[in-house]
C-alpha cells in the first residue's frame, strides 16, 4: 500500500460521515438528541461535542481491544466502555459548565443509547485499526454535529429570532415560538429531510442522464 | 393523591415522552407501519417501563447512594438484565403473553425512553409510588403516541403522496402535527 | 492486513467462559477506574458549583445578606443544621454584615402550565413581608410563560408584598391592596401557579419560623 493510496483511504473514512453518510440526515441515528436538545445552536454544539467525545474514545478503545473481546459478550463491552465515556463527560460538563449541563439534563447521559455510537463501535472500530477507527468516528461525529448544528441554528433563528444567544433582528422581529417547541423539532428535521430527499433525488437522475448521454 | 394524578397526566399526556421530549423514537418511526404490531411494541413499552421503575428504584435506594458514579452503567446494565430475564419467566409462565410481547421486549430494552425513564424518575427525585405511576404514565404516553402516528400513516398508505416526501420526512412531519396537538394539554392542572 | 487475519482466527474459537468472564470483569476494571478518577476529580468543582447557585439564590432574594445559614424541620422545629441535609426540607436563614438576621429564603415547587416550576423567596418574619423570589427551574412556554422569571414588572410584585393572610392573584394593573399580586397577560396560569406555591409554602413554613424567631428572642433575654 503506497504513502498516497494511505492518505486518501483515511480521508475517505473521514469525509463519509459529514456528507454521504451522515449519520442523522442519510441514515436516520440519533434522532432523540438531534432532536431534543437543538432548541438553540448552542446547546446543539455543545450536545454534538460530547458526543464526539464519547463516540471518539470509546472507537479508539474497541479498537485497540478488538482481538481480547470475545464476540459472544461483545456488545456488553461496548455499552460498559460507551457508558463510562459517557459519564465521564456528564461528570466534566457538570463541573466546569454547569449552565450548559442544566440545559441538556438527562439527555448527556442518554448519549449512551444514541444507535450511531454503537453502531460504528460494531460495525467499524471492532474491525479496524486504532487510526482508521479514529478517523472514523470523527467524520461520523462531525457529521453529527453539523446536522445537530443545522437543526439548532434554524430553530433559534426562527424560534428566538437570535443565533448563539445574540439577538438577529431586533424587537419588532415576533419570534415563531413553535420552532424551539417539541413540534418545531419534528418540523425541521422534516422539512431537512425533504431537502436531502430532493437533493438526492436530482443527482441520481443527473448521473442517470449523463450515463446514458456517455453511451 | 393529587399529586400522583399529576404525575401520571403530565407523563402521559403533557410531557409525553415521544411527542415532547423525543424518546424512543427510533420504534416510533420503525415500527409504525401497522396499528396492531404499533399497539403491541407500545404494551411491551409499558411493561418494560414497569420493570425499570422497580430496578431503578432497588438501585437507587441500596446501591447508588454509596456509589452516585456507577449510576448510569448500573442503570444500563440492570434494566437490560432484568428484562431479560423476565423474557424468560414469561416464556416459561405464559407463552401466550410472550408471543404478543416477546419480539419486541430486547427490541426495547436499549431504548432511549427505557433509560430515560430511569434516569427523569431520579433526577426529580420520585419515590416508590411515584416512580411507578410514572412509569404507567410514560409507558401510556408512548403507547398512545405509537397508535396515533399508526393509524396516521396507515390512512396514508391509501392516498396519493409524491414520492419526494415518503418515508421518514412525512412521518416526522405527522409527528410534528400530533405534537404541536398534544401542546393544548399544557395548563391541564396548572391553577389548582 | 495480519491483524485482520488474526481477527479472523480469534473469531473462530470458541472462548471459555472462563475468558468471557474475565474479559468483561476486565472492562469493569478498567471502566470503574475511569470513572472513579473522573469523578473524585469533577466533585468538588460540582459541589462548588452548587454552593455557588444556592448563595446566589439566597443572596438575590434575601437584600443585604452577607452570610446564611441552613435549617431544617425536626418534628416541627427548625433547628440548624450543619451536615448534608440529605432528602429534608430546608430553609435557609440569612444575615446581614452585622450579622442581624435579614429573613428567610424558602424553597419550594408546584405544577405550573408545562412542568414543575420551582424557585425560592425571601420572608421576613418581623414585617410579615415577602421580599423577593426567583425561578430556579421551569419548563413554561418560551414567550408566555417564562416571563414568571423574564418580566421585570412580575418581580416587582415580591419587593415587599404583604403576606400575613392569603396571597390573592388580580389582573395587571388592578393592584389595589398589599397583599395582591398582579399576573401576567398571555401567563395567567403559570403566574398563578407562583402565586399558589408561595401560598403553599407560607402555611407550611409560617408557623415553624415563628416558633423558631419566638425561641430565639427568649434565649436572647
Amino acid at each position: 500500500m503506497s504513502e498516497e493510496a494511505n492518505i486518501e483511504e483515511a480521508g475517505k473514512e473521514f469525509l463519509k460521515g459529514l456528507w454521504k453518510e451522515n449519520p442523522v440526515f442519510v441514515a436516520v441515528l440519533g434522532m432523540c438528541p438531534a432532536l431534543a436538545v437543538t432548541n438553540s445552536a448552542i446547546n446543539a454544539l455543545a450536545m454534538g461535542v460530547a458526543t464526539m467525545f464519547v463516540l471518539i474514545c470509546s472507537s479508539i478503545l474497541v479498537s485497540l481491544l478488538r482481538n481480547a473481546i470475545p464476540k459472544q459478550v461483545r456488545i456488553t463491552a461496548y455499552i460498559v466502555i460507551i457508558a463510562t465515556f459517557v459519564s465521564v463527560i456528564d461528570f466534566f460538563l457538570a463541573a466546569f459548565t454547569p449552565e450548559i449541563h442544566k440545559e441538556l439534563g438527562a439527555f448527556i447521559a442518554l448519549i449512551v443509547v444514541n444507535c450511531l455510537i454503537l453502531g460504528r463501535q460494531e460495525s467499524f472500530a471492532s474491525k479496524n485499526r486504532p487510526f482508521l477507527a479514529f478517523l472514523d468516528a470523527a467524520g461520523m461525529s462531525s457529521g453529527f454535529t453539523i446536522a445537530l448544528l443545522s437543526i439548532g441554528i434554524i430553530r433559534e433563528i426562527l424560534g428566538s429570532g437570535s443565533l448563539f444567544g445574540f439577538s438577529l433582528f431586533g424587537a419588532s422581529f415576533e419570534p415563531w415560538v413553535v420552532m424551539i417547541l417539541p413540534p418545531g423539532g419534528f418540523f425541521t428535521l422534516g422539512f431537512l429531510l425533504l431537502f436531502f430527499n430532493w437533493y438526492i433525488q436530482r443527482r441520481n437522475k443527473r448521473n442517470a442522464l449523463i450515463a446514458k448521454s456517455e453511451v | 393523591m393529587n399529586e400522583l394524578i399529576w404525575i401520571f397526566i403530565s407523563a402521559l399526556l403533557v410531557n409525553n415522552f415521544t411527542l415532547s421530549l423525543f424518546l424512543g423514537l427510533c420504534p416510533f418511526l420503525g415500527v409504525t407501519q401497522k396499528l396492531e404490531t404499533a399497539f403491541r411494541l407500545g404494551l411491551a413499552n409499558i411493561f418494560v417501563m414497569v420493570i425499570t421503575a422497580l430496578a431503578s428504584y432497588a438501585l437507587n435506594t441500596w446501591v447508588l447512594i454509596y456509589a452516585p458514579y456507577l449510576r448510569l452503567i448500573s442503570f444500563i446494565i440492570v434494566i437490560a438484565s432484568s428484562v431479560q430475564f423476565v423474557e424468560m419467566a414469561i416464556k416459561k409462565l405464559s407463552p401466550e403473553l410472550f408471543k404478543a410481547l416477546g419480539i419486541f421486549l430486547p427490541l426495547i430494552t436499549t431504548n432511549c425512553a427505557i433509560l430515560g425513564l430511569a434516569l427523569f424518575s431520579t433526577n426529580k427525585g420520585y419515590g416508590f409510588v411515584e416512580g411507578l405511576v410514572y412509569a404507567l404514565g410514560a409507558g401510556g404516553g408512548v403507547t398512545l403516541a405509537l397508535v396515533l402516528l399508526a393509524s396516521v400513516r396507515e390512512e396514508t398508505r391509501l392516498s396519493n403522496i409524491p414520492k419526494l416526501i415518503e418515508g421518514t420526512a412525512l412521518n416526522l412531519i405527522i409527528a410534528g402535527i400530533i405534537s404541536m396537538a398534544f401542546m393544548g394539554f399544557a395548563g391541564l392542572f396548572g391553577s389548582h | 492486513m495480519n491483524e485482520d487475519l488474526s481477527h479472523m482466527e480469534v473469531e473462530q474459537q470458541e472462548p471459555g467462559s472462563f475468558r468471557l468472564i474475565f474479559t468483561l470483569g476486565f472492562a469493569g476494571f478498567l471502566s470503574g477506574l475511569i470513572l472513579v478518577s473522573a469523578y473524585l476529580f469533577t466533585l468538588p468543582y460540582i459541589n462548588q458549583n452548587k454552593a455557588d447557585a444556592l448563595q446566589k439564590a439566597v443572596f438575590e432574594v434575601l437584600p443585604g445578606t452577607r452570610s446564611f445559614q441552613t435549617l431544617v424541620l425536626v418534628e416541627g422545629k427548625l433547628v440548624q443544621m450543619n451536615s448534608d441535609p440529605g432528602d429534608q426540607p430546608v430553609i435557609y436563614q440569612g444575615f446581614d454584615s452585622l450579622n442581624k438576621s435579614t429573613g428567610f429564603a424558602v424553597p419550594g415547587a408546584i405544577a405550573g402550565f408545562q412542568d414543575i416550576i420551582s424557585g425560592i423567596y425571601g420572608f421576613d418574619p418581623v414585617q410579615q413581608q415577602i421580599i423577593g423570589f426567583r425561578v430556579l427551574d421551569s419548563k413554561e412556554t418560551p414567550g408566555l410563560g417564562d416571563k414568571i422569571y423574564k418580566d421585570a414588572s412580575f418581580a416587582e410584585n415580591f419587593i415587599a408584598l404583604q403576606a400575613s393572610s392569603d396571597l390573592e392573584p388580580v389582573k395587571p394593573g388592578q393592584k389595589t391592596l398589599d397583599h395582591q399580586v398582579e399576573t401576567i397577560t398571555g401567563a395567567t396560569i403559570s403566574s398563578k401557579a407562583v402565586v399558589n406555591l408561595l401560598n403553599n409554602s407560607l402555611n407550611q413554613w409560617r408557623g415553624p419560623i415563628e416558633g423558631y424567631m419566638n425561641n430565639l428572642s427568649s434565649t436572647n433575654k
